[in-house]
């Protein structure tokens, strides 16, 4: 049964039909199939079967190529049966082609048999037997030398939609396989880490109890393997990072590079902008934002020219360590005296920094109570404060 | 036995604490132990995976969603450190690099939308903005919202805002939204126009006169609705941000 393909009943080139029969069965071998009660229809090239109506209709049906029959008999009814059926042996050789859609993959005969319930009333053996002497597939060698590459597109042509899907499903079959492997590996992977976070669980709720009897070295090594993991931990969230030299190199690295940007830009910048430049300048084995902000939070500790402030609403920067809400406040007290009256775009365009920080700026100036806000539809102003000042 | 009371019993008792303690702290150092070798183990199989599959992770978008929901469930985050072990993956370049470019394409918009912008918009820039190969065009959903996530650490006010029905929104300037702010966004998506007015939000979300100019006035305030005083009616609130997803979603 592995000799027979899937397709539509339309004639090749120089294909003509020969003749046709009625409830017709098909026999793997020796075996029934249940292909059967079928119509049957002989070419100069193929014998094609299809339920009773689909040929006509030109729906799917099965196709075997003449030129893999070898020998043709007929069985003769054994004394036993008493049906009128009677059967064409068709011996076959081995399919030359594996490509296409086939009711079934592998056959361990290499022969099968068509049953015709009714009897036949043409010469259904002869008929078969004339078209393999003359070969008429050959006669047309371009059409079928060229035929496996051309099925491909033929076939697509022929099956339109179809076809197309069939491809489709092929691809994703393939491409399934390959990650359905990888999903297993993940998944024995996963469960692997499921039992470490378990330990790691039990292990960090026994250092929150008893701090003094675990000693420091296992605890820094522990907090270690949690932060390569990437286990959130209230233990790791600590000082922990001052401790480690991959932070600090990372924060010497981070502080030489942007210095002279900060400095240009007004002494602040957003943490955002911070982890943007350093990621472009380093193209490959970019950082983390938790990295980022590690790094940034043992830069005081270290004393460096930089380090990390964060505001009352939240927005963390990066500004010089000579900067402090004073000296903020006074630089932008001086620029609202200037102007007479700023909102946070305008001191944006004047310093040439980013809304956010004018803006915390502004805030910062009205907590040391150097300006008013003035807050209406039109958006957040902000005033000199002539109350103190007068 | 037990019932003994006195100054023996006490001490007995005692004594027995301590020696639960000392078990308890063997049993502790035993767990560390192990925890030691299994984080061997793990590091060996996790490289092997690596090598096997890394292609997958990086081309396959669902197999990316899967990897980062079984961490998620088991507690682990695999992008937490450029440093961990899950950096043999290469997963932290891919979403490290997502997020810088969010981080740019938000910055290039703000000054249009206010500092909110829909998802799907920012995916269309980001896959027009990265390159042609096939490598760069499946990004999907799900990657820009863990990518955008991480930026939250920074407090300058990246965050990701459902909008109901499947579809978000990124904000990209600190402010608050509070829920009836999103309730109004939610609105404007959904009604695939690009404005609202009181009586809208009146209507659809049975809300107070007062409460809805209170919202819709707070938008303006913070820069994300335009006031329209054309309309004989009523005043109407536009949403720049909102325009592109109007237009997709009416083609």
């Amino acid at each position: 049964m592995n000799r027979w393909k899937y397709t539509t009943p339309l004639l090749l080139d120089n294909e003509s039909t020969l003749t046709s029969e009625k409830n017709v069965r098909l026999y793997d071998g020796d075996q029934k199939t249940s292909f059967e009660g079928g119509e049957l229809i002989i070419t100069t090239h193929r014998i094609l079967w299809g339920r009773p109506g689909a040929i006509s209709k030109g729906q799917t049906c099965l196709a075997l190529n003449l030129a893999l029959i070898v020998y043709i008999e007929e069985e003769s009814p054994s004394a036993f049966s008493f049906s009128r059926s009677r059967k064409v042996v068709l011996h076959l050789s081995e399919p030359t082609d594996y490509e296409q859609d086939r009711p079934q993959q592998t056959s361990i005969y290499n022969f099968i048999k068509l049953s015709f319930r009714e009897g036949f009333n043409s010469n259904v053996t002869g008929i078969l037997n004339d078209c393999i002497q003359r070969k008429h597939w050959e006669i047309f060698p371009q059409p079928t030398a060229a035929e496996p590459q051309k099925h491909a597109p033929q076939i697509k042509l022929r099956t339109g939609i179809v076809g197309i899907e069939r491809s489709l499903q092929e691809k994703q079959k393939a491409a399934d396989e390959s990650i359905s492997v990888a999903f297993q590996d993940l998944s024995k992977l996963m469960i692997m880490a499921k039992d470490m976070v378990q330990i790691s669980r039990t292990i960090s709720t026994k250092i929150k109890e008893r701090q003094g009897d675990i000693t420091e070295d296992e605890t820094v090594r522990f907090k270690s393997y949690l932060l390569s993991l990437g286990i959130d931990d209230p233990v790791t969230r600590n000082s922990y990072k001052t401790d480690n030299q991959y932070y600090r190199s990372l924060a010497k690295q981070i502080c030489d590079f942007l210095q002279s940007h900060i400095e240009e830009m007004g002494g602040m910048m957003a943490l955002t902008d911070v982890f943007c430049r350093i990621n472009r300048a380093r193209g490959l084995e970019l950082l983390s934002p938790e990295d980022i902000l590690n790094a940034c939070q043992i830069m005081e500790s270290m004393e460096l020219p930089l380090k990390l402030f964060e505001f009352s609403s939240g927005v963390r920067v990066l500004q010089l360590s000579t900067l402090d809400s004073e000296s903020v406040a006074e630089a932008t007290a001086i620029l609202l005296d200037d102007k007479g009256s700023l909102s946070s775009e305008e001191l944006a365009q004047a310093l040439g920094i980013s809304f956010t920080i004018a803006k915390e700026r502004l805030l910062t100036a009205e907590k040391c109570g150097k300006s008013c806000r003035d807050d209406s539809i039109e958006g957040l102003r902000f005033y000199p404060n002539r109350f103190l000042a007068e | 036995m037990r019932r003994r009371a006195g100054l023996g019993a006490i001490q007995k008792h005692k004594l027995e604490q301590e020696k639960y303690k000392d078990k308890g702290n063997e049993i502790q150092e035993n767990q560390l132990e192990q925890m030691t070798r299994q984080m061997e183990v793990f590091k060996v199989n996790l490289e092997e995976f690596a090598t096997k599959h890394k292609n997958e992770i990086r081309k396959n978008p669902e197999f990316r969603r899967q990897f980062q929901e079984m961490c998620a469930s088991i507690g682990v985050d695999p992008l937490s450190s450029g440093k961990g072990f899950w950096s043999v993956l290469g997963i932290g370049d891919f979403y490290y690099e997502l997020a810088v470019q969010i981080v740019e394409v938000c910055l290039a918009t703000n000054y249009k939308t206010g500092g909110l912008i829909s998802l799907n918009e920012l995916r269309t820039r980001l896959i027009k903005a990265r390159g042609k190969g096939k490598q760069h065009q499946e990004i999907t959903q799900d990657d820009l919202i863990r990518a955008a996530q991480k930026l939250k650490i920074f407090g300058s006010g990246f965050m990701v805002v459902p909008v109901g029905k499947g579809q978000y929104m990124v904000q990209s300037i600190p402010g608050e939204l509070s829920m009836d702010h999103t309730a109004v966004l939610q609105q404007v998506t959904h009604s695939n126009q690009a404005f609202v007015s009181v009586g809208y939000l009146r209507r659809e979300l049975g809300w107070e006169e007062g409460r809805a100019k209170k919202a819709l006035d707070h938008m303006v305030d913070q820069g994300l609705a335009w006031l329209d005083l054309q309309n004989p009616s009523e005043k109407l609130y536009y949403f720049p941000s909102l325009f592109n997803a109007c237009i997709n979603s009416s083609n």
